[in-house]
């Protein structure tokens, strides 16, 4: 037992366990709904579930650092519009340099409000509420009020999610799964093992110590917000190629999505805990609850009330259970030498 | 001493606030000749009432410390179960006694789960956005209820005196209970003592989990009547009523000094940015500038009015350093000699 205790952190534990109701979830729908197990369900949720997963990977950096964006639905409704606007003047642009322009424009919009937060000393919460107004007002006064229709876009943009990368028999991996995929393993690297990843967890768990410990706080929550400001840019193209036309109301009301996902993937919004893997799959299980819900013939209009049950749900348990697990769980041998029962705390 | 205090009151918020304002309304002034039109200003305020009574309680929550994102979903909760219930045959009144049940046990939901369960509000109210909005969607599907009975609407389109209708009434009353209880009872100075304190505020006795309770309720409870004035002003509801209100009502209190981390802001200087915020939207209406622009002049305004403040306590740690620093180089300059500059350091 020790020696799971030692291998396994909290963490972990909490992933795992967001698998098994997963499983749990996906089991009760197979149940209730016909032809669930097929190819068709899999593409659907997946891809629903591409967009909100690289968002969440930029917001889960944001909420390490003990912030919050809220500005991202605004930020993905701006690239989804400018970058098809582009597209449709020049046609014979490569996609990674669109991709680029996209990343470009978000992480753009991401570093004024990292420069606010971190260099104007404003919260977080006030910031991007203002920006999400100001980029909502700059994307309806870019546009005129105009749509992106979808003949507008070239071929391949159209193509995109359709594109499949891997099949294994009927199921296959497409475009944009795969591009969410890609960056959920690099940025799980990143905050990992790389020292920007540490310095992030760092200021989260505790400001004071990581001052003292010789970290730039507002350099590092810029760059939070700059990276952060980047996959929305990205998700905005992704966007742009799932549903080809764009309003100036794309995207709107994005922001509760992915931070849910946040939330239930078990990334702490005080700071200093959670993983891109957690926010991953806090996004597969939001985007299998929606999606299967449509499928679903009792009725359609009760999606967001059990979104919101699960939300709180879920949070509940996870601070329930690592409340009491805590303790228990970080009890090494050293501390478990003197037996006294008000020690363990 | 005392003549520095006389002025003191010129740098607090509320009077920023108030030179803001006077710009507003002059600018107004210039802008258009109808702006002193009784009926404009009646419409200033008739057109956000439901917005201006849920300002005041969130005044309450985010001075305690918390913050309430579900306010827009109660409104559209609670105008949906009066309109559900009036649909089913039920009276109006008893539909009406109904929401506000409804609001109040949401509020209750709301304050259970953030101060007994120690989730932080923003993601409990997050759940409770989304969670009540769908509540709403059960009821009413993507069905639009209105026919309601005339003396109901005329409540909230009919003025009573002058142009001005009886919910205005509602909300002046409303604003001098807020204040009394916010600025003079002992209940408000608990509010203040939790948002600056919590730990300080449970030592020195009081009870900050039935405080914060007790604030989501009233949170609960206003939503729910800015919700039936809502109906009764537009004798139409659907399930997206009043959605996305709560980041007007966020914002109007922010500008209105109070901190996102608690324990400051007053209800003049809320009350003020109010009036700011409904009369540079009714200017910007009456010079045709679009709802999402008017929006975003009004989130600029919000970062700009946390953000200059901060910028001039910069500015003033940094001015007196940036002087002794030229000077530092001037006498560099001046001195010809290593040596003398050795002997200014010292």
């Amino acid at each position: 037992m020790r020696r799971i205790r030692r291998w396994v952190p909290l963490q972990r534990l909490r992933e795992f366990s967001l698998v098994i109701i997963l499983i749990i979830v996906v089991f009760i729908f197979g149940n209730q709904i016909d032809n669930y197990y097929t190819p068709r369900t899999f593409n659907r949720i997946s891809s629903t579930v591409a967009l909100i997963t690289l968002v969440a990977v930029g917001q889960t950096m944001v909420v390490l650092t003990r912030n919050v964006d809220l500005s991202v639905g605004s930020v993905v409704g701006f690239t989804a519009y400018y970058v098809g606007r582009y597209v449709s003047k020049n046609e014979d642009i490569a996609p990674l340099m669109l991709a680029a322009l996209a990343m470009g424009i978000g992480a753009g919009m991401g570093l004024i409000n990292g420069l606010l937060v971190a260099y104007g000393r404003i919260p977080a919460i006030v910031v991007t509420l203002g920006t999400m107004a100001i980029y909502r007002g700059a994307l309806v006064e870019y546009s005129d009020s105009k749509s992106v229709a979808t003949r507008q876009l070239p071929d391949w943009i159209k193509e995109l999610p359709q594109e499949s990368i891997l099949k294994f028999g009927e199921y296959e991996l497409r475009a944009l799964p795969a591009i969410a995929l890609v960056a959920v393993i690099v940025f799980f690297f990143l905050l990992l093992y790389s020292s920007f990843g540490r310095r992030l967890y760092a200021i989260g768990s505790s400001p004071e110590a990581a001052n003292l410990a010789g970290i730039r706080a507002p350099r590092m929550v810029t760059l939070a917000f700059t990276m952060c400001g980047a996959m929305a840019g990205l998700g905005g193209m992704l966007y742009l190629a799932r549903f080809g036309t764009i309003t100036v109301d794309a995207a709107r009301g994005m922001e509760l999505q992915v931070v849910a996902a946040v939330v239930v993937g078990g990334v702490n919004i005080l700071g200093g805990s959670g993983t891109v893997l957690g926010a991953m799959l806090g996004a597969i299980l939001i985007g299998t609850i929606e999606q299967s819900l449509i499928r679903m013939n009792i009725n359609e209009f009760w999606k967001d009330a059990l979104l919101g049950l699960c939300i709180i749900i879920a949070v509940t348990v996870d601070r329930i259970l690592i409340n009491q697990l805590t303790p228990w769980w970080s009890r090494t041998e050293l501390q478990r030498m003197p037996e006294e029962p008000h020690a363990a705390v | 001493m005392q003549q520095s205090k006389r002025w003191a009151w010129l740098k607090s918020w509320e009077a920023l606030m108030f030179i803001i304002l006077c710009t507003v309304v002059v600018a107004n002034l210039r802008l258009s000749e109808h702006y002193l039109d009784l009926n404009n200003l009646a419409n200033i305020f008739h057109l956000s009432i439901e917005k201006s009574l849920v300002v005041l309680i969130m005044a309450f929550v985010i001075i305690n410390g918390e913050i309430d994102l579900s306010v827009a979903s109660v409104m559209g909760l609670s105008a949906t179960v009066l309109a559900e219930r009036y649909d089913a045959g039920w009276p109006i009144a008893a539909g009406f006694a109904l929401a506000l049940c409804v609001g109040v046990l949401c509020g209750l939901l709301n304050g259970l789960f953030a101060a007994y369960m120690g989730i932080p509000s923003l993601i409990v109210t997050l759940a409770g956005s989304i969670g009540y909005r769908g509540v709403a969607r059960i009821l009413l599907e993507d069905r639009s209820v209105g026919d309601f009975p005339s003396w109901f609407t005329s409540l909230g389109q009919d003025g009573i005196i002058g142009p001005f209708p009886i919910t205005i009434f509602v909300f002046i009353a409303l604003f001098i209970l807020g204040f009394v209880i916010l600025q003079y009872s002992v209940f408000g100075r608990y509010v203040y003592a939790i948002g600056n304190n919590r730990a300080a505020a449970e030592y020195a006795g009081i009870n900050a989990k039935q405080v914060k309770v007790t604030i989501f309720m009233a949170s609960g409870l206003i939503a729910a009547l800015a919700g039936a004035f809502y109906a009764a002003r537009l004798g139409n509801v659907r399930a997206n009523a009043a959605e996305g209100f709560e980041l007007d009502i966020i914002t109007i209190v922010l500008l209105g000094g109070a901190s996102i981390f608690g324990g400051t802001g007053t209800m003049i200087g809320v009350g003020l940015s109010l009036l700011v915020v409904l009369n540079l939207r009714n200017g910007m209406s009456l010079s045709n500038v679009d709802g999402n622009t008017q929006t975003s002049v009004i989130g600029l305004l919000l970062i700009l009015s946390v953000l200059v403040p901060n910028l001039i306590q910069i500015l003033q740690r940094l001015v007196p350093r940036l002087f002794t620093a030229i000077s530092r180089i001037l006498n560099k300059g001046g001195a010809t000699e290593p040596k003398s500059q050795v002997s200014v350091h010292q």
